[in-house]
C-alpha cells in the first residue's frame, strides 16, 4: 500500500479549474518530483499537501489517515519554500526550533535536536547568525534543517533551489539527494527545472494546466514520453520532432520524414498497426542523431541521412548541431572533436531504437 | 534619480551652482522666517515689540513671557496660563495613539495575512473613512458624547480620535505587511503557530519602522487637532491648540504678543522635538497619508 | 510560479473540524469586527444621520420631521455661503498651484546633488509638522498691519509700504493661500523629490547622450515622468483645502466680516453658533459630496493599480 495517496483531487478558484482530478500515489522513502511550466499548478498541489489551500473535492492521505481537514500544523509535514520564509527576527537557532518550541518542547531536548541537525547540515558555526546574515546556501541549509527537525511523515519541497546561483544549485542539489538516501525520507519536490526532476525523482509528475500529463520513473519519462508535450518539455536541448507519413516500399512499411527525402524503419517500440498514408511525429532526442562515429554498434536501426549544416554549438563534451533538409531543422549531438562547420553537407546517422512516434492530432505517443 | 550633469564649461557650470545654492538659501531662509520671528518675538518684552523691529534680536532676552504663557496668561475668565492645557493634550494624545496604533496593526494584520472573502470591501470602506471632511459626522457625535456623558471630557476626545484615526494606522499596517512574505506566514503555521503567536513572534518583531511611522503620524495629528478639540470641550477641558487660540484671538486686555509667541511655541514643541528627532518616518507617514506608499 | 491567492486558512474545509480550529477560523474576523463596526456606525452612521438632519429644519437641537430640500434652498441663499464658495476657490486654485509650482521647483533645485540636502530638507518640511493653530498664530503676528512686516519694511525705509492685507475685506483670503502655502509647499517638495529620485538613471543618460540639453531633459522627459506624483499632490492638497479650517480660525476668524469664510467655517458657526442645525448639515454634506467626487475616483485607481 502506497504510503501517500492523492485521490481525485480538484481546486477550483473562481470559475478556474487550477487542479484537475489529480490521482498520485508515492511509496514510503519515495522522492516524487512535480514538474511542469509555470501556472501549471504545481506549487497549489504543493499548498494543498501542506494545508496551506483549501480543496474543492478529492482526498489526500499520508499513512492510511486522511488529512484533508487537518491544521497545517497537525499533518506532520514540513516545507522548504522557494525564498526558505526564514524568520527575520531569528537566530538561526530560534528558526531551527521554532516548530518544536510551538509544540512544547522542552528546552533542553530542543537543543539537542537542534544540534544534531545542524550538525547534518554542517551549519553548527552559524547558530547565533540572523537570517539576513547568511549566504544564499547557508540559508537553504537552514530552511532544511528546519524542516528535518521535526522528523516529519513528508517532506514538501516548493522550487528550493531557484534562488541559487547555478553552480551551488548544482551542489545544493546533490547534497538533497545523499539527505534523501541518508534519511529515506518522503519527499515532494517542485521544481519547473527538468534537470532538477531528472536527476532527484524516483518518479515523476508532469503537469499541465493542472492535469497530469504522465507519471513515471525518470528513466520512463525521458525515454517513452506519454505525448508531445511531455517529450518537449523534458529534456534539452529539446525532442526533435519530424513530421512523417507511412509509405510501403516492397510491402514494408516505413516512416517517410523530410518530405520525403528519407525513409526510415518504424521504431520497434510501435506495436500499434499504422496503415500506408497516416501521418505521424517521428520523435527523437538530439543524442539520437549522430555522426557515423558515435553510431551504437548494438543499434537494430538505424538511418544515414546527409543534411545542411545551420549552427554548430559546442558545449565541450559535445557538439550540438543545428541541420536543415527540405525546410524541416533537427538538432544532432554528435562528439565534440567532428570537425563540423555551417553551410557543409554532413551525414547524420539516426538511430531509431530511441525514437518514439506521436499521432500529430491528439499528441499521444503511439505504442 | 541623479540630477543630470550639465556638460557647459566649467565656468558656467560654477555660475549655476551658485545660482542653485543662492536660491536654496534664500528660500530656506523665508521658510524659517516665521520660525525666527516667533521666537524671537517670545523673548522680547511688550516695550521693545511696540517699538522695535519684528526682525531684531532680542536687545533684553528674557524668559518673562514663558512664564507668563505657561502659569499666568488668562485664557476664558482663568489665569492659570497653558500648562492645565498641555497636560490635558499630553492625557488625550497618549491613550488616543497607543489604542489606534495597536488596534492599526491588528487590522493591518488580518487584512493582508488572513483575507476573507470581502476584505476589499472592508479595507475600502475603512481607507475612505480617513479622507471625509470631519463636519459630517460633528453633529451626530455631539449627540452622541453628549448621550453617552462623554462630552467635554478627555476619554470623549480620546475616544473621537480612535475612531477617526483608525482608517489612517490601519492603511499604514495594511500596506507594510502587504510587503510582508506570505510564505512565513504558511511556515510559521506548519511550525504550529496560531493567529496571536504568527502576530507576536513573527510579524510584531519586524515591524519596528512602521510602528514608529504610525505613532509619529498619530501624534502629530492629534496633538494639532483643533476642529475635534473645540466641538467636544470646553474651558477646563480643552487641548492645548483650543487654548492657543482662546489666548491669541481673546480680544480683552492688552495684546500680549509675546506671551501670544510664547505659548505658541509651547504648542509646536512637542511636534517639532518629535519632528527633528525622528524626521524621516514624520515624513515616511506623511507620503503614506497620501496613499501612494 | 506565485499565485497569489487568498493566504492561508482553513475556512472551506467541511466537517470534522474541533471546536478550536473553528475559532482559529473566526478568529481574525473577531479581531477586525470591532474596528469595522466603529467605522459603519461612527463614519457611515453618522454620515447618514448628518444626511437626514439635512433634511430637516433642525435648529439648536434636532428635529426629526423631514421637510425636503428647504435647509438646501436655505443654504443655497445664503450670501455668505456664495463667499464660502468663492473664497474656497480662490484659495484652492491658488494654494494648489503655488505648493506644486514652489514644491517641483524646491525639489528641481535640491536634486542638483547639494551638499547640504540633509539640513535644507528639514528646513522646508518642519511647516507641516505644525499645528493650523500656531501657523496661523505666527502669521498673524507676522503680517500683523502695525507692528510685522509693514513697520519692518518702514524701518528698512520703505516709508510708503502698506501691508494690510489680514484686515482688508478684498485681500485677506490672500493670507490664507500664503501662509497654506507655507506649511504644505515643502510637504509637496518632498514628493516631488522622492518621485524624482525614483526615475531610473539611465534614462537620463540616455538623453543626455541624444545630446539633450539639462532643461530639455527636465521638459521633456522628467517632469512628463512626474505625473502620477502631480496628480497625487492635487488629490492631497485639494483635500486639504476643503478641509481647512483651524488655519482660517487662528490667522482671520473668518473675517473680517465674513472675507475669509470657507465651508468649513460656515459649517461650524451655523451649526454650534447660529443655530441652524439643518443648514449646517446641508453645508457638511456638499463638503463631503465635494471630496467624495475626488477621492473615491483616486483611492478607485490607486488601489486597482495595486492590484494588478
Amino acid at each position: 500500500m502506497s504510503f501517500l495517496e492523492i485521490k481525485n483531487l480538484s481546486k477550483k478558484i473562481g470559475n478556474n479549474e487550477v487542479l484537475k482530478n489529480i490521482n498520485i500515489e508515492l511509496e514510503k522513502g519515495g522522492f516524487l518530483v512535480l514538474v511542469g511550466p509555470s501556472g501549471c499548478g504545481k506549487s497549489t498541489l504543493l499548498n494543498a499537501v501542506a494545508g496551506l489551500m483549501p480543496l474543492t473535492s478529492g482526498e489526500i492521505i499520508v499513512d492510511g489517515q486522511v488529512i484533508n481537514d487537518l491544521h497545517p500544523s497537525k499533518r506532520d509535514i514540513a516545507m522548504v519554500f522557494q525564498s526558505y520564509a526564514l524568520y527575520p527576527n531569528m537566530t538561526v537557532e530560534e528558526n531551527i526550533g521554532f516548530a518544536l518550541e510551538m509544540r512544547g518542547v522542552e528546552k533542553a531536548e530542543r537543543a539537542e535536536a537542534i544540534r544534531n541537525v545542524a550538525k547534518v547540515l554542517q551549519i553548527e558555526h552559524l547558530l547565533d547568525r540572523r537570517p539576513s546574515q547568511l549566504s544564499g546556501g547557508q540559508r537553504q541549509r537552514v530552511a532544511m534543517g528546519r524542516a528535518l527537525v521535526r522528523q516529519p511523515r513528508v517532506f514538501l519541497f516548493d522550487e528550493p533551489l531557484s534562488n541559487l546561483d547555478a553552480k551551488l544549485r548544482v551542489e545544493m542539489r546533490a547534497e538533497i539527494k545523499s539527505l534523501h538516501h541518508n534519511t529515506d525520507a518522503t519527499i515532494i519536490y517542485v521544481t519547473h527545472d527538468q534537470i532538477e526532476a531528472m536527476t532527484l525523482a524516483t518518479k515523476i509528475v508532469v503537469l499541465k494546466e493542472g492535469a497530469i500529463q504522465q507519471v513515471g520513473t525518470p528513466a520512463e519519462i525521458y525515454n517513452r514520453p506519454a505525448n508531445l508535450f511531455v517529450a518537449d518539455f523534458m529534456g534539452s536541448p529539446a525532442m526533435n520532432m519530424l513530421k512523417g507519413k507511412i509509405v510501403s516500399t516492397s510491402g514494408v512499411r516505413q516512416i517517410s520524414i523530410f518530405d520525403g527525402s528519407a525513409v526510415v524503419a518504424i521504431p520497434s517500440s510501435v506495436t500499434t498497426d499504422l496503415v500506408e498514408g497516416r501521418e505521424v511525429i517521428l520523435g527523437l532526442r538530439p543524442e539520437g542523431i549522430t555522426d557515423s562515429g558515435l553510431v551504437d554498434p548494438t543499434a537494430d536501426a538505424i538511418a544515414r541521412i546527409d543534411a545542411d549544416v545551420v549552427l554548430v554549438e559546442p558545449t565541450g563534451s559535445d557538439t550540438f548541431v543545428t541541420a536543415r533538409l527540405q525546410g524541416t531543422t533537427f538538432t544532432a549531438r554528435v562528439r565534440a572533436d567532428v570537425t563540423i562547420a555551417p553551410k557543409e553537407r554532413f551525414t547524420f546517422v539516426f538511430n531509431l531504437d530511441k525514437a518514439v512516434v506521436f499521432d500529430p492530432t491528439s499528441g499521444e505517443r503511439l505504442l | 534619480m541623479s540630477a543630470p550633469s550639465d556638460t557647459v564649461s566649467a565656468g558656467s557650470a560654477r555660475t549655476t551652482r551658485l545660482v542653485i545654492y543662492t536660491l536654496l538659501l534664500v528660500l530656506a531662509a523665508i521658510y524659517l522666517l516665521p520660525l525666527y520671528v516667533m521666537l524671537t518675538t517670545s523673548f522680547k518684552s511688550l516695550a521693545e515689540i511696540r517699538g522695535g523691529d519684528m526682525l531684531a534680536l532680542p536687545r533684553d532676552p528674557s524668559l518673562d513671557s514663558w512664564f507668563k504663557a505657561w502659569g499666568e496668561a488668562c485664557i476664558g475668565v482663568t489665569c492659570e496660563g497653558i500648562k492645565g492645557y498641555f497636560w490635558n493634550s499630553i492625557k488625550m494624545v497618549v491613550p488616543a495613539v497607543l489604542i489606534s496604533t495597536v488596534l492599526g496593526a491588528l487590522n493591518g494584520y488580518v487584512l493582508t495575512k488572513w483575507r476573507f472573502p470581502g476584505h476589499k470591501l472592508v479595507f475600502g470602506l475603512m481607507l475612505f473613512a480617513c479622507f471625509i471632511p470631519f463636519q459630517a459626522v460633528l453633529i451626530p457625535m455631539a449627540r452622541v458624547l453628549g448621550i453617552f456623558g462623554m462630552a467635554n471630557t478627555t476619554s470623549g476626545l480620546v475616544f473621537v480620535h480612535v475612531v477617526y484615526g483608525l482608517g489612517f494606522t490601519t492603511l499604514f499596517f495594511r500596506n507594510y505587511y502587504e510587503a510582508f512574505p506570505d510564505e512565513l506566514i504558511k511556515a510559521a503555521m506548519m511550525d504550529g503557530a496560531g493567529f496571536f503567536k504568527i502576530f507576536w513572534r513573527i510579524l510584531l518583531p519586524s515591524s519596528g519602522p512602521i510602528i514608529v511611522v504610525t505613532v509619529i503620524y498619530q501624534f502629530t495629528n492629534i496633538w494639532n487637532d483643533f476642529l475635534f478639540g473645540v466641538s467636544f470641550s470646553s474651558g477646563a477641558e480643552s487641548p492645548m491648540t483650543v487654548a492657543l487660540n482662546n489666548l491669541v484671538s481673546s480680544s480683552t486686555g492688552v495684546k500680549e504678543y509675546n506671551v501670544d509667541m510664547a505659548a505658541a511655541v509651547f504648542a509646536a514643541l512637542p511636534t517639532l522635538f518629535v519632528y527633528i528627532v525622528a524626521g524621516r518616518y514624520f515624513v515616511r507617514g506623511l507620503m503614506a497619508g497620501a496613499v501612494k506608499g | 510560479m506565485t499565485t497569489i491567492e487568498p493566504v492561508p486558512y482553513v475556512t472551506e474545509q467541511r466537517s470534522r473540524r474541533s471546536y478550536k480550529d473553528r475559532l482559529g477560523t473566526l478568529l481574525p474576523k473577531i479581531v477586525l469586527a470591532p474596528s469595522f463596526a466603529i467605522t459603519l456606525v461612527f463614519v457611515y452612521g453618522f454620515i447618514l444621520w448628518t444626511v437626514y438632519l439635512s433634511f430637516t429644519r433642525s435648529r439648536i437641537l434636532p428635529i426629526y420631521e423631514l421637510v425636503g430640500f428647504d435647509a438646501y434652498y436655505n443654504l443655497w441663499s445664503q450670501p455668505s455661503w456664495y463667499m464660502a464658495i468663492k473664497n474656497l476657490a480662490i484659495f484652492g486654485v491658488l494654494y494648489i498651484s503655488f505648493c506644486i509650482v514652489i514644491g517641483l521647483t524646491i525639489a528641481i533645485l535640491m536634486d542638483q546633488r547639494i551638499r547640504a540636502e540633509g539640513v535644507l530638507r528639514p528646513i522646508f518640511l518642519y511647516p507641516m509638522a505644525l499645528s493650523f493653530v500656531v501657523t496661523g498664530t505666527a502669521w498673524k503676528w507676522f503680517l500683523n498691519p502695525g507692528l510685522g512686516l509693514e513697520k519692518t519694511m518702514h524701518n528698512l525705509g520703505w516709508e510708503s509700504f502698506k501691508f494690510d492685507w489680514l484686515i482688508n475685506t478684498d485681500m485677506a483670503i490672500y493670507t490664507i493661500v500664503i501662509a497654506g502655502v507655507w506649511q504644505a509647499s515643502g510637504f509637496i517638495m518632498a514628493m516631488f523629490l522622492a518621485g524624482l529620485r525614483g526615475i531610473d538613471g539611465e534614462i537620463i543618460k540616455a538623453a543626455q547622450i541624444d545630446g539633450a540639453p539639462t532643461f530639455a531633459i527636465y521638459r521633456r522627459i522628467i517632469i512628463p515622468m512626474l505625473r502620477p506624483v502631480f496628480l497625487s499632490a492635487i488629490i492631497v492638497l485639494a483635500h486639504m483645502a476643503i478641509k481647512s479650517y483651524d488655519l482660517v480660525i487662528a490667522l482671520t476668524g473668518g473675517g473680517p466680516g465674513n472675507a475669509t469664510e470657507l465651508p468649513s467655517t460656515f459649517m461650524y458657526s451655523y451649526t454650534f453658533t447660529r443655530s441652524q442645525m439643518a443648514v449646517g448639515s446641508a453645508s457638511a454634506v456638499m463638503m463631503l459630496m465635494g471630496i467624495t467626487a475626488i477621492i473615491v475616483p483616486y483611492l478607485y485607481s490607486e488601489l486597482r493599480e495595486k492590484r494588478s
